[in-house]
């Protein structure tokens, strides 16, 4: 009974806690001195102290300047589910590979592309065939590989193969990983600053591990800035379904949702479903933020560009190039064993310019990370 | 006979000719295409791959067909073999028990859970009058839920890398294959799913069950008169239904992944659907379908290899499901025009002795 009385209690303060804060809600509303588009009843965020600006040089650029000749190398590349054109993940190795045959003279790649729903052994038949044609390095975009990688490799001990977002352990395979979490982490830095109502939103493609890193560094950036602020969080699909990163349309409502909550910056690590988060905020009048490749300057996304405020930058594309360098020089031990911060491998992008004024801050947070001063976790 | 294998041959015929336009409408040449697809028919991996998987759409082709047989439209066989997936690889990767008997375990579990799982719809059709393609296809959406909650490292799965997966099974549970060398191994879960195709026939064509299965079908009013309990046919029907696609992923967790995760291939399901139809239900015929799918799903990825989009063979597979559909309408009118006229031929003669003998 008395634990009985002890609920109603607190249900009762609690309904009355949320009646006044319904009324702080309206109190803020009707002071009307927010430019909130969207509806979402809010302020601007209470923002953390800035970090120290970063020193000049932050990653010192270890360019050299060696030509290298790639013209022996007969690239095969296998892209995961969207393949070249999802304007996101694959596109982003697509670039790197173009980058080799405009740079260092390597042939047309040979390029393939999963489907939403082959088999492991399609996977494997995939690598194998490619591997047994003569293509090396053969290159898997694509955790959903690791498996095949693994099974393939050593039948083909001479050729070299790299696999994106993986560890893989194996002689002949370089495993090419990034800290998404890192850059995502700037990503909720540069939501919170530019938020109008303090309340920003993440829209994953697919709920596994990887694209929660996204979210989790997203979220602890935006509270690092501030520490106030709203979050939403949607994934699109569960584990195990991955239409999620090829659907725009679902994107598109969940985003809705997200903005019709409040949120006005919107972040997506959901692949090729972004154009559905671009085309929400467009309507809604918010803003986004774009992942792996630079959207903002994506032909496909022409349209939408105008809302896509930076993208959290993973460069796959760099990632590629410097591996199919490394194998034309035959010599793979000069990769960095995570493309991160430090390494340029993640970070955000200033295209379009709307983030200009407060790369200062982005910087000084990135300088913190580099320095071990801010410890990023990947879980959310 | 000529009225079962002329329909499906047509049927491919038509389907090759449609995809051939289809490549010359794209700018490629479809004798490559074809004959990148047919070289691929006897090379070793692809071969032995497009046995596996062919055992794997038998087995989903079988589950649809159950249901078939009494015109009940289980499109529930994804949510079904997912969800026993899952249990079953969650159940094998936990216990312990000598070869053999640990796969048996394993095989009953999944067979359970789908029927159990196919309980949910069966009842709601049976108690409620919920139609069957409604209430599986929201099940489907649910078992993807489901899945992915058990396989999250918070419940059964492991984390490794960036992908999610159940507990492994360890050796004692798996079943073993025909290796062939570089080739790839042959599922053993092949001889299951042929004693399986079996059993099918039996039921169907030896047993009162079958009889009354078929009767339902073919003629529910017809069997109703007949003393048959049509709506404990139609429970029964969608629960053994169940029980078989529970199975689906069977092949390949006790003969490769050992374990069922986010990687896992989704939409067998409906593969058996289009198999089932392609077989017209019969357990040879849904062999034939079975083999055939596999094929082309296997030789796309050579396709791709030279460079011909993939999507090809999803035209074909379209094409040729929708044209055996059409066919077998076209040669049953055929040969009912045929029986028409000699039927017709034989009266012809008849009246005269008719008229002979005087009355009517």
């Amino acid at each position: 009974m008395r634990r009985k009385r002890g609920a109603v209690a607190s249900r009762l303060a609690a309904i009355s806690f949320a009646g006044v804060l319904a009324l702080t809600g309206c109190a803020k509303d009707s002071g009307g001195d927010n430019g909130a588009e969207g509806g979402g009843g809010g302020q601007p965020c209470q923002l953390a102290e800035k970090p120290p600006a970063a020193q000049g040089g932050a990653a010192e650029e270890k360019e050299d300047n060696e030509k290298v000749d790639a013209s022996k190398l007969k690239v095969g590349l296998a892209y995961d589910v969207g393949g070249r054109g999802d304007a996101s993940f694959n596109d982003a190795a697509a670039a790197g590979v173009d980058k080799a045959e405009t740079d260092m003279g390597a042939p047309n790649a040979k390029e393939t592309t999963a489907t939403a729903t082959e088999s492991e052994d399609a996977k494997r038949s995939r690598l194998r065939q490619m591997a047994a044609d003569g293509h090396n390095p053969v290159i898997a975009v694509g955790f959903a590989y690791a498996e095949s990688v693994k099974q393939v490799a050593p039948q083909f001990p001479e050729t070299k193969f790299a696999i994106i977002d993986e560890q893989v352990e194996a002689p002949n395979v370089t495993s090419l990983v990034f800290a998404e979490e890192q850059g995502s982490f700037l990503a909720g830095v540069a939501a919170a600053y530019k938020s109008k109502t303090c309340h920003v939103g993440f829209i994953g493609g697919v709920d596994t591990p990887l694209i929660q890193k996204f979210e989790a560094g997203f979220v602890q950036g935006a509270k690092a800035a501030a520490p106030d602020i709203k979050i939403e969080s949607d994934y699109l699909t569960p584990a195990g379904d991955i239409s999620g990163f090829n659907d725009p349309s679902k994107a598109n409502v969940k985003a809705k949702g997200q903005l019709d909550k409040g949120a006005d910056v919107l972040y997506h690590a959901s692949g090729a479903s972004g154009k559905g988060v671009f085309e929400a905020a467009k309507a809604g009048g918010a803003q986004a933020i774009g992942v792996d490749s630079d959207q903002y300057n994506d032909k496909t996304l022409k349209g939408v560009r105008n809302v896509i405020m930076t993208s959290m930058i993973k460069r796959v594309d760099v990632a590629v190039y410097d591996f199919i360098r490394a194998v034309a020089k035959n010599d793979v031990s000069t990769l960095p064993e995570r493309f991160d911060l430090s390494e340029d491998g993640v970070g955000y992008s200033t295209s379009g310019g709307k983030v200009d004024d407060i790369t200062d801050v982005l910087d000084g947070y990135k300088q913190q990370i580099v320095d071990g001063k801010i410890k990023v976790s990947d879980k959310p | 006979m000529r009225a079962r294998l002329l329909p499906p041959a047509l049927a491919i015929v038509f389907a090759t000719l449609l995809c051939s336009v289809a490549l010359l409408i794209s700018g490629a040449n479809p004798l490559d295409a074809m004959s990148t697809m047919g070289a691929q028919m006897f090379r070793g991996t692809t071969a032995v791959d497009t046995i596996n998987s062919a055992t794997v759409y038998y087995l989903a082709g079988l589950a649809v067909a159950v249901g078939f047989q009494m015109n009940l439209f289980n499109i529930g066989v994804e949510g079904q073999y997912r969800f026993a997936a899952v249990v079953a690889a969650i159940v094998g990767g936990a216990i312990e028990l000598p070869p053999v008997l640990h796969a048996l375990v394993i095989i009953l579990v999944a067979a359970f859970a789908g029927a159990a799982y196919a309980t949910i719809p069966a009842i709601l059709k049976v108690a409620r009058g919920v139609h069957e393609v409604i209430s599986t296809i929201m099940l489907n959406a649910i078992a993807g839920g489901i899945v992915a909650f058990l396989i999250n490292p918070e419940q059964f799965g492991v984390l490794s890398g960036n992908s999610v997966s159940t507990e492994p099974i360890s050796e004692s549970g798996w079943i073993p294959g025909v290796p062939f060398g570089n080739a790839g191994t042959v599922f053993g879960f092949v001889v299951i799913a042929a004693l399986l195709g079996f059993g099918y026939w039996v039921l169907l064509n030896r047993t009162r069950f079958g009889f009354d299965l078929k009767a339902c079908g073919e003629s529910p009013t017809a069997a109703i008169a007949g003393g048959i309990d049509a709506k404990k046919m139609a429970f029964v029907a969608l629960v053994v239904s169940g029980a078989v696609a529970g199975l689906v992923a069977l092949p390949e967790i006790l003969g490769r992944d050992h374990v069922y995760g986010i990687n896992s291939t989704t939409g067998y399901g409906f593969t058996g659907i289009a198999v089932a139809l392609l077989g017209r239900n019969h357990p040879a015929g849904i062999a034939f379908g079975a083999v055939l799918w596999a094929w082309l799903d296997k030789s796309a990825v050579s396709l791709d290899n030279i460079g011909i989009p993939q999507e090809i063979t999803t035209i074909m597979q379209g094409t040729i499901v929708l044209s055996v559909v059409v066919a077998y309408e076209v040669v049953r009118r055929a040969e009912m025009a045929a029986e028409q006229r000699r039927v017709g031929r034989a009266l012809a003669d008849e009246p005269a002795g008719v008229r002979e003998g005087g009355a009517v």
